[in-house]
């Protein structure tokens, strides 16, 4: 049933393909010029009916299922929801809806089973409905479009139109998904802002998110200083970074300048694969391998190694982003004209020489940009931490001891019980919302860093 | 072959520079330059001329073996500079480009300031034994670059910043400052409007005191206005080489008279 209107659709925009330019050619065999190829008039056809309609389609869907729910919640005998609040009116619905497709529990009252009828008709209806209006609006278009070819019409011109129209929304899509993340985030923060203090949030140094679990369990109040678990993800990036930079840097400056071609044909994929192996595994990895490593190797140094070690984690984060920081170095090298590279050579330089005098500083912008989309990265990352790092918040830049990071506090706070009414719960949409901040900051300082110094060489 | 002896004669007269015999460079299966034989004197400009794709760049990159950067490139046959065989294994190519500096067709500054860019050469090559010899050096550079005036103010600044003929003197300076016994010009006026091409032909003029100058020029005037010897490509082949006044008065040659007549190119 639902695929009817896109079957209908789909023959229109052919139709209309197909009548259109089957017209621009007659005009075009009687001798006229056409403005435009004959498949521009088709295609000009196909999309004024295609996007439009589709459009309306969707939106019909969308919006059917809630305005139905009202109807029939709104069409109920007076009274029955009567001292019902919202959860008890979901749930009235529910079991309405639960009755409509015949899954019957019990004996459902008589206006329930009566609503969950007209519930059925209703659907059944629109979805008629949606059948005609998808045949009257392409029928219509169809018309319309076709009553557009005519030897001067530019339909070439139409459809860059419609095209791009269609190029920016898609753009835009991103933008307005972001805006979306951040209201509902912000909206979030604001409730639990009402309940924990700001100054609290900023500048505590304890991090127990405990709530009380009986009104009258005063013991258990949680403190919400998010310092120290910001400061276990600063240990843990800082980590990873020492480990990625150079490793990352210098694999990019062999694999660009020096690396033999066959070398560079191998190593480069591979690494392209690293980048591809998921968090996960990573994870696995910190755990079974690097941690146990390092606490054996710490212990016959006769060091007091936490068995969940910030050193792990990071650690196995800055393998993970090697590939990273290697792939956008190398662009940026290999961005750096090949004048450049004659200038240095032809004035009796080394490669060596070269690297160091004229290419990495050419590339550095890139070069920085990549590191700081790399600290965004990082300090996003969670599966790793969530594996490999610890629960346990404190205010420590020991990288052999556990530390805890924004993510896994996420990730812990709204495993399990989440009602979305206390603190606890709430303390990861600030947390969240923070850490967007923290890499929003980072994002931009890295795009002005490159765009402040692109234009460099020239 | 008959210009192949007058050309022995003249250059008895002064230095040889630079002396091929038998030059053949192939990229990859494309044989760019064909047994290529000349004789380069010192303290003079000598102008390569010829239609696009002759093989006039890959030949000037032979003499400083700026081709050894290309991978797919092979140079065959004997390169001498001052008798010393440029292609012997115990010659360091660095060392050799110190000594035969370049100029590119597009000028290709350095992303530095224009004192960097100028102090490059001699620092890389340890020249300057102190800041107030390297600012010497970078002065004597600039000046003799022809660009002093202009830039003494804003050393400073980005050599990028600078106009395309500044930029193109700007290079040539920082290719003397590494002292070179020759140097090699890759079509340097070809970026550049009348007037900064007059200032370049000038700087040629006055440069080929100290060195050889080799030139590519796509520019017949320019060749007849600042060359004192022409060499003249054709599909790889060395058609003739003579004194400038010569090639452009009496060519021996069909394809060169052609080719300065504007028949051929
Ligand atoms: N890097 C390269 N790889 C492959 N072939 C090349 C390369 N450089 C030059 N060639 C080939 O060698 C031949 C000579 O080229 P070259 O650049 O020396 O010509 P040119 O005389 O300098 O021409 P122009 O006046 O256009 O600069 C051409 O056929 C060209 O296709
Ligand atoms: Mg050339």
């Amino acid at each position: 049933m639902t695929a009817l209107p896109f079957l209908l659709l789909i023959l229109a925009v052919v139709a209309g393909y197909v009548v259109n330019r089957r017209a621009a050619r007659l005009i075009r065999d009687g001798g006229n010029r056409l403005h435009s190829m004959t498949s521009y008039h088709g295609i000009f056809s196909a999309l004024l009916i295609l996007v439009p309609v589709l459009t309306f389609t969707l939106l019909w869907l969308v919006f059917q299922g809630p305005i139905i729910d009202r109807i029939t919640m709104a069409s109920l005998p007076e009274g029955v929801l009567d001292g019902l609040d919202s959860g008890g009116v979901q749930l009235v619905l529910a079991e309405i809806k639960s009755v409509s497709r015949g899954q019957v529990f019990g004996t459902p009252e008589d206006w329930k089973i009566a609503a969950a009828d007209r519930f059925v008709m209703l659907h059944d209806r629109a979805d008629w409905w949606l059948v005609v209006a998808v045949c009257i609006l392409s029928l219509g278009l169809l018309a319309f479009a076709r009553s557009r070819v005519a030897a001067d019409f530019r339909a070439r011109q139409g459809v860059e139109g419609i095209v791009s129209g269609l190029m920016i929304f898609c753009s835009t899509v991103a933008i307005f998904t972001t805006v979306g993340i951040i209201v509902s985030l912000s909206y979030e923060t604001m409730r639990f802002f009402d309940r924990v203090p700001v100054a609290d949030f900023l500048f505590g140094l304890n991090w127990e998110p405990q709530i009380p679990l009986r009104e009258d369990q005063i013991a258990a109040e949680g403190a919400f200083g998010w310092l120290p678990v910001i400061l276990g993800t600063i240990v843990i990036t800082v980590v990873a970074l020492i480990v990625a930079v150079p490793v990352g840097l210098f694999s990019a400056i062999y694999l660009n300048e020096f690396a033999p071609k066959r070398l560079r044909s191998v190593v480069k994929p591979v690494l392209e694969i690293l980048a591809g192996v998921p968090t996960v595994v990573y994870g696995f990895f910190a755990i079974l391998v690097v941690a146990p490593a390092i606490r054996n190797f710490g212990q016959s140094l006769g060091l007091d190694v936490a068995p969940n070690t910030a050193l792990a984690a990071g650690g196995v984060m800055g393998i993970m982003l090697i590939p990273f920081i290697s792939s956008f170095a190398d662009d940026a090298l290999s961005a750096v004209p090949q004048a450049m590279r004659d200038g240095a050579l032809g004035l009796g330089s080394t490669r060596g020489e070269m690297m160091t005098t004229v290419l990495f500083p050419a590339a550095l912008p890139g070069i920085v940009g990549g590191v700081l989309l790399a600290v965004s990265r990082a300090i996003g990352e969670t599966m790793i931490v969530v594996m490999a790092a610890g629960l346990m918040a404190k205010m420590t830049i020991n990288p052999l001891d556990s530390v805890t990071t924004v993510t896994v506090q996420i990730v812990t706070l709204l495993i399990g019980d989440t009602s979305f009414d206390n603190p606890k719960t709430l303390a990861a949409f600030a947390l969240g919302m923070m850490l967007f901040l923290v890499t929003l900051i980072i994002n931009i300082f890295a795009l002005r860093i490159v765009r402040k110094y692109r234009e460099a060489y020239d | 072959m008959n210009d192949m002896r007058k050309i022995e004669r003249d250059a008895n007269m002064t230095d040889t520079k630079i002396t091929a015999r038998g030059v053949n460079v192939y990229y990859g299966d494309t044989h760019a330059i064909k047994d290529v034989n000349i004789e380069i004197t010192d303290k003079t400009v000598t102008a390569f001329i010829g239609p696009s794709g002759c093989g006039k760049s890959t030949f000037l990159r032979c003499l400083n073996r700026m081709n050894d950067t290309i991978d797919i490139c092979r140079v065959t046959g004997e390169i001498r500079i001052d008798d010393q065989d440029i292609n012997h294994k115990s010659v360091d190519p660095v060392q050799l480009r110190a000594q035969v500096g370049m100029v590119f067709q597009k000028p290709n500054p350095f992303p530095k300031s224009i004192y960097d860019n100028i102090a490059y050469g001699p620092r890389i090559h340890g020249l300057a034994k102190s800041k107030v010899e390297l600012d010497e050096i970078v002065e004597k550079s600039l000046r003799r670059g022809a660009i002093w005036d202009e830039v003494k103010d804003r050393l400073d600044e980005p050599g990028t910043g600078l106009s395309g003929g500044q930029q193109q003197r700007l290079c040539i300076a920082r290719a003397i400052a590494t002292e070179p016994e020759v140097l090699l010009m890759d079509e340097p006026c070809s970026a550049l409007d009348p007037i900064a091409t007059a200032q370049v032909e000038e700087l040629i003029d006055e440069l080929h005191r100290d060195y050889s100058v080799v030139i590519v020029t796509h520019s017949m005037q320019q060749a007849a206005r600042v060359s004192q010897k022409t060499a003249f490509f054709h599909l790889g082949n060395l058609v003739e080489f003579n004194d400038t006044s010569e090639i452009f008065t009496n060519p021996t040659d069909t394809r060169t008279e052609s080719y300065i007549t504007g028949r051929i190119g």
